[in-house]
């Protein structure tokens, strides 16, 4: 039996992604507890983290400073394998540009922007904000968590805020939506997403499979 | 290549059961929303949108137990509406596993209701549905806003209304043509157009689909960001599949 957290700040829908970890370790024959959870003592003990989010970043990082929620992140990317989800993943980030400018946990290098109001493709089309639906995922360089899952699927993202980082050793998959964009990161014991695998059907069950049989450290 | 167009199939359902639909007279029993939900997503669907037509408060314990039902086994976004009038019944909906919650009357009657949900749920998971009738045709065309099923008018005009919503949060318009819906002639993709190049957040266009071609038309012509149609699929006329090679055929992106 090996032990799952889902971390719970209180923001937004976590019944998707503990169903959806449920779902594949029940197909894949693991005997998995999924705890959706603030307890820093289940956390710590659990053998794999999920750090999901959804909402505006200011409320995200009130909540998860006032739970300590980035002490628990931090000490367990340092033992244990975490996948982090859209705000989640954008939480992890020194600071984004969302609700007027507000500092995030700084456990991976780089920044959260804004999409803008003129986004445009290459022939001039204007561009929706949120970014939203199924989008191609380039993988930027081999992972566990890419492991079945073709070059190029499409996965499920909504967000009108996106990551940029200079560190391109960091970068595991790019999309395309009017600019070049991060769409998951992958640095030691982390992984990390903007697009939701829990609502991204097959491609998305096959990564959080991966992420159930990884042990960290690519 | 990039971000493709979304098919969404709707399931009109009453107490329990999928039914088409609203504006028809004899209301055809299409199934049990659970096995009607894995089927398209199977076929590929890239939503869900769940709709309680009845809406009624007896009904709701059913509606909450499905959308359960639904979302444990379906990971592909899921869309609730029906009946969405409070705070609670958006919470409630959410932690049933919906992952946006489509608000349509209440929003008429209670603008800053919009405004409210968005803020404490975030836009993303906002959708407000808005029924508009044309009343006036041609270079000077124009929609109103309708309610209750197509019948009173508001004197709200329907392109301003979109804007308003967004402004007060929405993340997504579903845009229903009162005038299509149940004909099975198509969208108003007049209509379409105009919503969708006025609002920043993407365009649901819905009411009317009857032929594949038609899905189509709702992007070539309309220009919206995703289609939704409910009768075409129920009755097996087409798969979900097919849908979307007919849209590729037409040189739409589409995730296959």
């Amino acid at each position: 039996m090996s032990t799952l957290a889902v971390i719970d700040y209180g923001m937004g829908n976590l019944h998707s992604v503990a169903k959806a970890v449920e779902h594949v370790a029940r197909e894949l024959s693991l005997e998995l507890e999924v705890a959706v959870t603030a307890d820093a003592q289940i956390i710590a003990r659990a053998d794999r983290v999920i750090f999901p989010g959804v909402g505006a970043i200011r409320d995200c990082m009130a909540e998860i400073n006032r739970l300590n929620v980035g002490e628990m992140v931090a000490e367990a990317m340092q033992t244990r394998p975490v996948l982090a989800i859209c705000v989640g993943m954008q939480a992890l980030m020194e600071y984004s540009g969302e609700n007027g400018g507000v500092d995030c946990l700084g456990l991976v290098p780089g920044r959260v922007r804004y999409f803008g109001e003129e986004l445009r493709d290459a022939a001039g089309v204007w561009l929706k904000v949120p970014h939203m639906g199924w989008n191609e995922v380039r993988q930027f360089r081999e992972h566990p968590l890419w492991e079945g899952v073709p070059d190029g699927s499409r996965f499920y993202f909504v967000h009108s805020y996106y990551i940029q980082t200079e560190r391109d050793d960091l970068v595991a998959g790019t999309s395309r939506y009017g600019k070049e964009m991060v769409a998951a990161i992958a640095d030691r014991n982390i992984f990390a997403t903007q697009f939701h695998p829990e609502k991204s059907q097959k491609a998305g069950l096959r990564l959080l499979g991966n992420f159930l049989r990884w042990g960290g450290e690519a | 290549m990039g971000l493709a167009r979304r098919i969404i199939p709707c399931l009109d359902c009453d107490n329990g059961r999928v039914v088409k639909g609203v504006r028809f007279v004899d209301i055809r029993d299409a199934g049990d929303p659970v096995e009607v939900s894995k089927r398209y997503c199977d076929e590929g669907a890239d939503e869900v949108t769940f709709l309680d037509i009845a809406a009624s408060h007896e009904g709701r314990a059913t509606t909450v137990e499905t959308v359960r039902d639904i979302a444990a086994q379906v990971f592909i976004p899921l869309t609730v509406g029906g009946g969405i009038r409070t705070l609670d019944d958006i919470r409630m909906m959410l932690n049933a596993g919906a992952d946006k919650v489509a608000i349509n009357t209440a929003a008429v009657f209670d603008p800053p209701f919009v405004r409210a949900a968005s803020e404490r749920f975030g836009s993303q998971c906002i959708v407000v549905a808005v029924d508009a009738k044309r009343v006036a045709d041609g270079a000077e065309s124009k929609w109103e806003i309708f309610t209750h099923g197509g019948r009173k008018p508001t004197g709200i005009d329907a392109v301003e209304w979109c804007s308003r919503m967004v402004d007060y949060g929405a993340g997504e318009i579903l845009l229903t043509s009162m005038d299509r819906d149940g004909t099975k002639e198509g969208f108003d993709n007049q209509l379409n157009r105009v919503v969708s190049s006025t609002v920043r957040v993407p365009v649901i266009a819905s009411g009317g689909v009857g032929a594949l071609e038609h899905l189509a038309e709702g992007v070539l012509e309309g220009g919206v960001d995703a289609v939704l149609a409910a009768s075409i699929f129920h009755f097996r006329e087409f798969t979900i599949e097919q849908a979307k090679r007919h849209m590729a055929a037409r040189g739409i992106e589409v995730r296959l």
